[in-house]
């Protein structure tokens, strides 16, 4: 279930501008790999592209290698649709959609499958995902009202139950936390902890603490300037970043001696 | 224990919060306004009613027509609903589907032309709209017409015998169409377009195709929306006077048969004809038909707002 993933000289554009150059990593399954690094560092560009997301803005585009598990996302004749299929998101701020109740958010992705199951079976499946998402005890009485109705962090969750419904291979997390107070923030972080027993995790973050905290991996990424593109600096274990990293930058970026 | 008592007394002083003069000026001109619309609403009522009541009570006899008040009216509202009826059938999953395709197919340049023509569209006066049902419309659907008699004529909606000039409620209803269509346009492309990226996303993280995306998150999302315009539409297609007063020559009956060359006229376009050449209680009768427009158009109006929010809670604004 879980894949790996790993990019070769990732080049993203939007249109003509070079956003984020040369990026080469590997992502190992089922762990979770935090990327930090200053704004506009171009690590949630990176992130989009790996669920081919970041095609969605008009003229974006991506050259060099990015492959789950050896298969090329970008390879000819691959549906974008697919890949978001099999590669999970959660946003930023927490999206379910409004016009729906909590049970058809979880099988919103069941349902663009097309897979028809029973009555049952989707009630398991609600219920699995929403107790894999640390939510079932708070909704099980309301799975009928609106997502919109819930507290930010439960809304957040919802997303993540709404995610991990379909069964993806791997799990992208935008600053999941940025819109969370800090007790939501926890349950979130919590979770991620067991969902990678499950799921391979990549997870981007402004919270030097949050990476430390949840990540078995860290990647740096930061820019040299306005315009130019930004880069990934390095890319090694969470304790390794965070007490002897290799480059001078990150040492001070993640000591805060940043600029 | 007298001092319980007169405690809260002295905690709430009873001065009230300082406002601004110009916040007080423009709530005081904010509530005019909305008083007036409802003084002059109230004013239509009351006219209305006042000028309708001779012809509630006067004999049939003296009634155009000669028979009952409802024998007269009666075909006009069938007329009416059932024109507006047409024309709402056919422009609202038209128009949806055009708002669709300026604002998430088109290409960017194409999709802003588009919108332009269509709102010039919507400006383009009733008369002109009706002249081209009569003058082109008319003739060129006779074909198609006779084809639906042919083929379709054991549905009573295409009974026939075909009008030999074209000029039919068919006729009726798809220049009806043709005329709300940029309203109900406008409007849903206006809707659409404020659907969240954050929702849109969201489908398309899923894996939602394009099309699976709008079904999701836009359509939804701009559901009440698509109900305002249709419903702005369905008004001026009930409130449709030349267009039709051109097209058909009104027969005073109750017909559901679309193509015949005998059909109901609509309230608005009987009292424009009858108007100049009426007197006395027919005038009154006339006024009768008319309050019967008004009632039938505040009906649908809160019909609409009865489904708006009947799922309000799901609706996004919260």
């Amino acid at each position: 279930m879980s894949k790996a993933v790993h990019a070769k000289d990732l080049n993203i554009y939007y249109g003509s501008f070079l956003a984020v150059e040369g990026v080469n990593i590997e992502i190992k399954p089922k762990t979770v790999t935090a990327l930090i690094g200053p704004s506009g560092c171009g690590k949630s560009t990176f992130l989009r592209s790996i669920n081919r997301m970041h095609e969605v803005i008009p003229g974006a585009r991506v050259e060099g290698s990015l492959t789950l598990d050896g298969k090329e996302l970008y390879g000819a004749g691959v549906d974008p649709v697919g890949v978001r299929r099999q590669i999970g998101m959660v946003f930023q701020r927490p999206n379910p959609f409004p016009t729906m109740s909590i049970y058809e958010n979880v099988i919103a992705g069941q349902k663009l499958n097309n897979k028809r199951a029973g009555k049952k079976a989707t009630d398991e499946l609600v219920e699995r995902s929403l107790r894999g998402a640390n939510l079932w005890s708070e909704v099980k009485d309301r799975l009928d009202k609106p997502g919109s109705g819930l507290s930010g962090g439960q809304q957040q969750r919802l997303c993540i139950a709404r995610a991990i419904a379909v069964q993806p291979d791997v799990l992208l997390m935008d600053e999941p936390c940025s819109a969370l107070d800090p007790i939501s923030t926890l349950a979130i972080e919590d979770l991620i902890n067991e969902l990678k027993t499950d799921y391979t995790i990549v997870i981007v973050t402004h919270n030097m603490q949050q990476a430390a905290r949840v990540s078995d991996f860290t990647g740096f990424f930061t820019i040299e300037g306005t315009g130019k593109p930004g880069h990934l600096v390095e890319m090694d274990e969470t304790k390794t970043i965070f007490s002897q990293p290799k480059q001078k930058a990150t040492e001070d970026y993640v000591s805060g001696r940043f600029g | 224990m007298s001092a319980p008592t007169t405690t809260p007394a002295t905690a709430t002083p009873s001065t009230k919060p300082v406002r601004q003069l110009g916040d007080r000026i423009f709530a005081g001109s904010a509530t005019g306004a909305g008083v007036l619309i409802l003084i002059v609403l109230a004013g239509v009522a009351v006219f209305l009613i006042a000028q309708a009541i001779p012809a509630f009570t006067a004999s049939p006899a003296e009634l155009p027509g000669g028979k009952s008040l409802t024998a007269y009216i009666g075909p006009l509202v069938f007329g009416t609903l059932l024109s507006a009826l047409i024309a709402l059938v056919i422009a609202t999953p038209l128009a949806v589907c055009v708002a669709l395709f300026i604002t998430h197919y088109a290409p960017r340049r194409l999709a802003q032309g588009l919108g332009y023509v269509v709102d010039l569209l919507a400006a383009v006066p009733s008369i002109v709209y009706g002249l081209w049902g009569v003058a082109v419309l008319a003739p060129a659907s006779l074909p198609f017409m006779t084809w639906l008699q042919d083929y379709l004529g054991w549905i009573p909606l295409f009974a026939g015998p075909v009008s030999a000039t074209g000029r039919t409620m068919l006729v009726v209803g798809v220049t009806l169409a043709v005329m709300i269509l940029p309203i109900i346009t406008a409007v849903s492309r206006e809707v659409f377009l404020q659907t969240p990226k954050l929702h849109e996303e969201a489908a398309l993280a899923l894996g939602a195709t394009r099309w699976e995306m709008i079904r999701m998150a836009v359509l939804p999302f701009g559901r009440s929306g698509i109900i305002s315009g249709a419903m702005l539409g369905l008004g001026r297609a009930l409130g449709e006077t030349m267009a039709v007063a051109i097209i058909l020559s009104g027969s005073g009956i109750i017909t559901f048969n679309l193509i015949s060359s005998s059909n109901p006229s609509s309230i608005a376009a009987n009292i424009a004809l009858q108007f100049p050449d009426s007197t006395g209680v027919a005038v009154n009768t006339l006024i009768a038909s008319g309050l019967v427009l008004f009632v039938i158009t505040l009906l649908v109006n809160s019909i609409a707002r009865w489904i708006i929010n009947r799922r309000r809670e799901f609706s996004g604004a919260n």
